[in-house]
């Protein structure tokens, strides 16, 4: 098979022009998709029979809870690339995706709490997902960190791969246990931010708002790479060439 | 930083790697131990790029850095026993007659944090002779040394020499090896 | 002719147990912090043995977690400022295999105590003795863990200024299935439960990082010595 197409991807300069192309088709559809989408949600969908108009909230709260999930999922696999390849693009795809995973999951946690509140009179319950979401946060957290705590580049870069393959192993483990944790210790009632059965009226914005949100990651993570890109190729050649156009 | 580096290592050889501070010697002999890989180009050993069985090429060769590979709390003669036990067994009667010769009698049991600086890396330099690997890559390794010290280290890398081992060495003074001479590669 | 991989790996675990000994305010330090934070909580709850047997098991497992949190500091700190670091990456054998060796020690030096000191610390929280067998062998697989996962983390921080902080921040996430099964295990031993489920999955979660985290460690320590 011939690789060429994907080493010329990964090529610095060849990716920089081409995720500059590209960007606008992935911005102006995810702003369109996440209005429709809320408009679907927040004013055309019917309100849920159990909870009322609190729970549209719910999408904006899946659709960022599931991009966390989703998010760290690339950042692991586009690290590991990077480290059994050597593929430094692959290492800046990952530096560039964490900090948008992590606000993704703040949104989550966020909404998940404002979720809680007009339901349950409490602004923090320890929710199954809610705690899989913070524990995710933290993972996130200690990616970030340990990235910005050394100095060489390429070090960082490695060294944060390592974290990211451990912590992406790691996650079904915990989703596990804390699912297992939750159910011990509390009854039915505590499995309430779980999704109301939803008719289709109700699913397709939900959808929706999924794939904007996707588009919207897809949109920013381009923009940040390129970023990126020239944080690393700061003294190549073909970057004063490229910016002087 | 290092750019266009290549160079060959042979049998009998020993190279000096010249440069002032900062110009990558250090790199260099990292990236020939394998501690560092190179961005492009590598390091082959017999003919086979050395990421293929790392561990083999590693047990060809004895590596001294900047830091001297020693363990403080333990004596000098615990510290070979050690050291050099991860790689070869090795005999108490080797060690005391790599202790003697490396001028360290007298600090047999001493543990290696009350050393001098001097005698500190005489100790590194018994750990490399008695590992007998047959390739040597030392940096800067006549640091802190006194005059008797460098005169006993070149002897002794003669000696590694005379018996069919190589050498790289990084240092700023051109080091004179009895009965050898001396190839210099220069990264200025 | 090469040392085997079985000498060198006693060579590494005896030469580390043989220097943290000679550094015992080292291996006191975790016991010391472990009996400590103990006292702390009858202090800041209430001195009824009664209320304090209900929470004895999280109590136990978390003040045991950050003993072992303070332990996993020293781990190759000195190995890689005084250079057998590099030496033993370069010393010809598998390095997995030398971590492990290396784990193993630094879990008899800093894990072992711990457990040890634990029946002393139950009886004060008021847990019956007939739960001091699971909350041991709960405690000895969960240091055993945090051990082999808390060298991932000091290897990926070797070197780095407040690396301390930043070691916790990486390990304690990874820490937590372990702590919610071994506290839970405990907790129903004390109310006279049969806590075979929870000990077979921290059993199954010990085997899980004790096979994957030399690889992971390896990784990170040749990393750091670039």
């Amino acid at each position: 098979m011939n690789w060429t197409w994907f080493h010329k991807l990964a090529s610095p300069p060849h990716f920089y022009r081409l995720a500059g192309r590209m960007t606008p088709w992935f911005g102006w559809p995810a702003f369109l998709l996440i209005v429709v989408g809320l408009y679907g949600g927040l004013v055309l969908a019917p309100p849920d029979y159990q909870q009322g108009d609190a729970f549209r909230i719910v999408y904006v709260h899946a659709p960022s809870a599931w991009m966390s999930m989703f998010i760290y999922a690339t950042l692991a696999v586009s690290a590991a690339i990077g480290l059994i390849w050597r593929i430094k693009l692959a290492h800046a795809v990952a530096a560039a995706a964490a900090p948008i995973g992590a606000w993704f999951t703040c949104a989550a946690l966020a909404t998940g709490s404002i979720w809680g509140k007009p339901m349950w009179g409490t602004w923090w319950v320890w929710d199954a997902r809610l705690t899989s979401e913070l524990i995710l946060l933290f993972l996130y957290l200690g990616f970030i960190a340990l990235r910005a705590s050394i100095d060489d580049r390429e070090r960082a870069d490695r060294a944060c791969a390592v974290l990211a393959i451990v912590g992406v192993i790691n996650l079904p483990i915990i989703h596990y246990s804390v699912d297992w944790w939750n159910t011990l210790h509390q009854g039915s009632t505590i499995t309430k931010l779980g999704k109301p059965s939803m008719t289709f009226d109700m699913l397709w914005p939900l959808l929706t708002m999924i794939l904007g949100f996707t588009l919207y990651f897809g949109a920013v993570l381009l923009t940040r790479l390129r970023g990126e890109v020239i944080r690393r190729e700061r003294d190549a050649s073909w970057l004063r060439e490229e910016l002087a156009r | 930083m290092l750019r266009g580096v290549s160079m060959d290592v042979t049998a009998g050889q020993v190279v000096h790697v010249a440069g002032s501070n900062g110009v990558g010697k250090t790199t260099l002999l990292r990236v020939l131990a394998g501690l560092l890989t190179a961005e492009q180009g590598g390091v082959n050993w017999q003919g086979r790029p050395i990421t293929t069985n790392f561990d083999s090429y590693a047990a060809t060769l004895a590596y001294l850095g900047h830091s001297d590979g020693l363990k403080a709390d333990f004596s000098a003669r615990e510290n070979l026993s050690h050291q050099v036990g991860l790689r070869r067994p090795v005999t108490s009667s080797e060690i005391d007659d790599a202790l003697t010769r490396a001028g360290l009698e007298d600090c047999r049991d001493l543990p290696a944090r009350v050393l001098s600086a001097g005698q500190h890396r005489r100790l590194a330099m018994a750990r490399v002779m008695l590992t007998t690997a047959p390739l040597w890559i030392l940096d800067e390794p006549f640091t802190n040394l006194d005059h008797a010290g460098i005169q006993l280290l070149s002897g002794v890398i003669a000696g590694h020499i005379d018996s069919g081992g190589a050498a790289v060495i990084a240092a700023h003074q051109p080091p004179v090896i009895p009965r050898h001479t001396v190839n210099c590669l220069n990264l200025a | 002719m090469q040392t085997s991989l079985t000498q060198a790996m006693a060579l590494i675990y005896r030469g580390d147990l043989v220097l943290a000994f000679r550094r015992w305010e080292q291996i006191a330090q975790p016991v010391v912090f472990f009996t400590m934070v103990t006292t702390l909580v009858p202090l800041a709850l209430s001195p009824e043995l009664s209320e304090l047997r209900e929470i004895a098991g999280g109590v136990l497992w978390i003040a045991a977690l950050l003993a072992a949190l303070l332990g996993l500091e020293f781990m190759y700190r000195a190995d890689h400022a005084d250079g057998t670091l590099e030496q033993m990456l370069l010393s010809g054998q598998p390095l997995a295999w030398l971590v492990l060796a290396k784990t193993a020690a630094h879990w008899t030096a800093s894990g072992l105590p711990l457990v040890l000191i634990s029946p002393l610390l139950a009886i004060s929280l008021g847990v019956p003795s007939d739960a001091l067998c699971v909350l041991m062998t709960s405690l000895a697989l969960g240091t055993g863990i945090l051990s082999a996962l808390g060298a991932i983390g000091a290897a990926l921080t070797l070197g780095l200024r407040r690396g301390s902080v930043l070691l916790s921040l990486l390990v304690l996430p990874l820490a937590m299935p372990a702590l919610i099964f071994g506290a839970r295990g405990v907790d129903m031993a004390i109310h006279g439960e049969v806590a075979r489920g929870p000990l077979l999955l921290l059993g199954a979660m010990f085997v899980l990082s004790l096979t994957l985290s030399p690889l992971a460690v390896s990784a990170a320590l040749r990393i750091s010595q670039e």
